[in-house]
């Protein structure tokens, strides 16, 4: 199996982690779920650094991010899918 | 160069043992250091000028020590004295500007058994009390030369670990290598120790759940929502969202707290649960397991917590590359981050990136950071240990008197 550009650590998470340098905008990217082993295709939507994270679907402002299959904050902007999901966009819900 | 992970070198855990140094009180060192301690901030310089006279002593300054009061003081004297007790050290020369507090310490690490003298400048100066124990650090330093390593089997060995400059590839990789491991020794009889405090906001349903039963789990949260109360509700003055998660941290990918301490508790592994809550510096008195101790999240001040606790081996995963050390416990860096690796590799001791490429599984990584354990405590100096990093951060609880 190639090398994988996102990884995903639960079946249940909305987002994905870039694992490569350099990935470009437009790159058909491979990703694996950690804890399945199961495989998903996405497109990049935009260039994202290696270790960011990447919108698996599309989450309107306002939805909870899931990563670990747990809640790890709510969005404050739109992003689409296959987007760079981060402190633009993302933001706790603790203090 | 960091060491790649590959699982070639990795032992069969059926007879795991490495050579260490049994101390006066039966616990084991993996170095031999004769430290020369201050008592306080004053008593740094006549340390330093010890260490310079007697050489392969190590004076370890700090930046404290004077007009402390109440849990803050406690604290103090409890770090100076678990320092001087870990069994990483073979004897140690206490200097302080009077004899009172400097007995004290003394007093305490002498319950070890281990050879230990103070001295108080008050009334002599320093010329006189370095020349009096720069005469003692070169007795103690010849004593301990002659000390011979003894085979040891592994449940001797206390590991602790904490996480620094983390990212997402932290959560992905170094971490889940860290608990791998615990999942792997904590069975055979090892005391581990995890802690970071703030770092497990967004986690503490999970943390609360690891718990050996609900009585600890209970005393965990009471300490999880004392340090929200009296630590971060009572002194911040925005969302604390550049330090925790830090600026590094978002470098990384890490967004929120919350997704950091998920990341952070891959730490503690499947399995463990962990048996006893640990004040700071607190030395576990409950046998072997998996233990929690109340510390900050910034990374010297917990190590240094956790070496005055007693534990001879750090853990340390990082995603962005922290470059902590400690003076008298051995600190691996394990990274999972291929860039931290090719760009600051000096300061990595085990490569994991090789997890994100699908090339490498948890297993057979957990089975490399136990080889680098086993190898550190026999003596394999760690890439902190040769680029000279020594932070010893004492823990302040509030404004002296």
């Amino acid at each position: 199996m190639p090398s994988p550009q996102f990884l995903v650590h639960s079946p249940k998470d909305n987002v994905g982690v870039i694992v490569v340098e350099g990935l470009a905008s437009g790159t058909d990217m491979l990703g694996v779920i950690t804890e399945t082993d199961k495989t998903l295709k996405l497109k990049a939507k935009s260039s994202i650094p290696i270790g960011h994270k990447v919108a698996l679907k599309a989450l309107k402002k306002g939805d909870t991010v899931i990563k670990y299959g747990e809640d790890i904050g709510r969005m404050v902007a739109d992003a689409e899918i296959g987007a760079h999901v981060h402190v633009h966009n993302l933001k706790t819900k603790r203090w | 160069m960091a060491t790649k992970a590959n699982g070639k070198r990795a032992k069969s855990r059926s007879n795991l043992s490495f050579r260490g140094w049994r101390r006066e009180n039966g616990r084991v060192g993996v170095r031999n250091h004769v430290v020369i301690l201050p008592l306080d901030d004053l008593s740094n310089a006549a340390c330093e000028a010890v260490a310079n006279n007697i050489k392969g002593t190590l004076a370890i300054p700090h930046a404290y020590g004077r007009l402390q009061f109440g849990a803050d003081l406690d604290l103090h004297f409890r770090t100076l004295i678990g320092t001087g007790s870990n069994p990483n050290v073979a004897a140690v020369v206490v200097i302080g500007i009077e004899d009172g507090w400097t007995g004290r310490v003394v007093d305490g690490i002498a319950k070890t058994g281990k050879p230990v003298t103070g001295f108080g400048i008050e009334g002599h100066g320093d010329i006189a009390i370095i020349a009096k124990a720069s005469h003692k650090a070169k007795e103690y330093l010849q004593w301990a030369s002659e000390l011979d390593r003894e085979e040891c089997a592994i449940d001797d060995l206390w590991v602790s670990t904490k996480c620094g400059e983390s990212d997402t590839t932290t959560g992905l990789a170094s971490c889940p290598t860290v608990g791998n491991m615990y999942d792997k020794l904590i069975p055979k009889g090892i005391h581990g120790c995890f802690g970071e405090t703030s770092e497990i906001t967004g986690a503490e349903h999970i943390a609360r759940s690891r718990a050996v039963n609900g009585k600890i789990g209970e005393k965990w949260m009471r300490v999880f929502e004392a340090y929200q109360r009296e630590v971060i509700e009572a002194h911040k003055v925005d969302d604390l969202s550049e330090s925790q998660p830090t600026k590094g941290n978002i470098a990384g990918g890490l967004t929120t707290i919350e997704e950091k301490a998920l990341g952070n508790l891959e730490k503690i592994g499947r399995k463990c649960k962990y048996i006893e809550v640990l004040e700071p510096a607190e030395t576990p008195a409950a046998g072997p397991g998996l233990y929690y101790m109340d510390t900050s999240s910034a990374a010297a001040e917990c190590v240094t917590l956790m070496a005055a606790g007693g534990y001879v081996v750090h853990t340390f995963p990082t995603g962005q590359g922290n470059i902590i050390g400690n003076p008298i416990v051995p600190v691996i860096k394990i990274s999972g981050n291929p860039k931290t690796v090719r760009t600051m590799g000096e300061h990595i001791d085990l490569d994991v990136s090789g997890i994100l490429r699908r090339e490498l599984t948890l297993d057979t990584a957990g089975d490399a950071l136990i080889d680098m354990i086993v190898r550190t405590a026999n003596g394999r100096l760690t890439a902190a240990e040769t680029l000279g990093h020594r932070e010893f951060s004492l823990t302040k609880l509030y404004r002296s008197a």
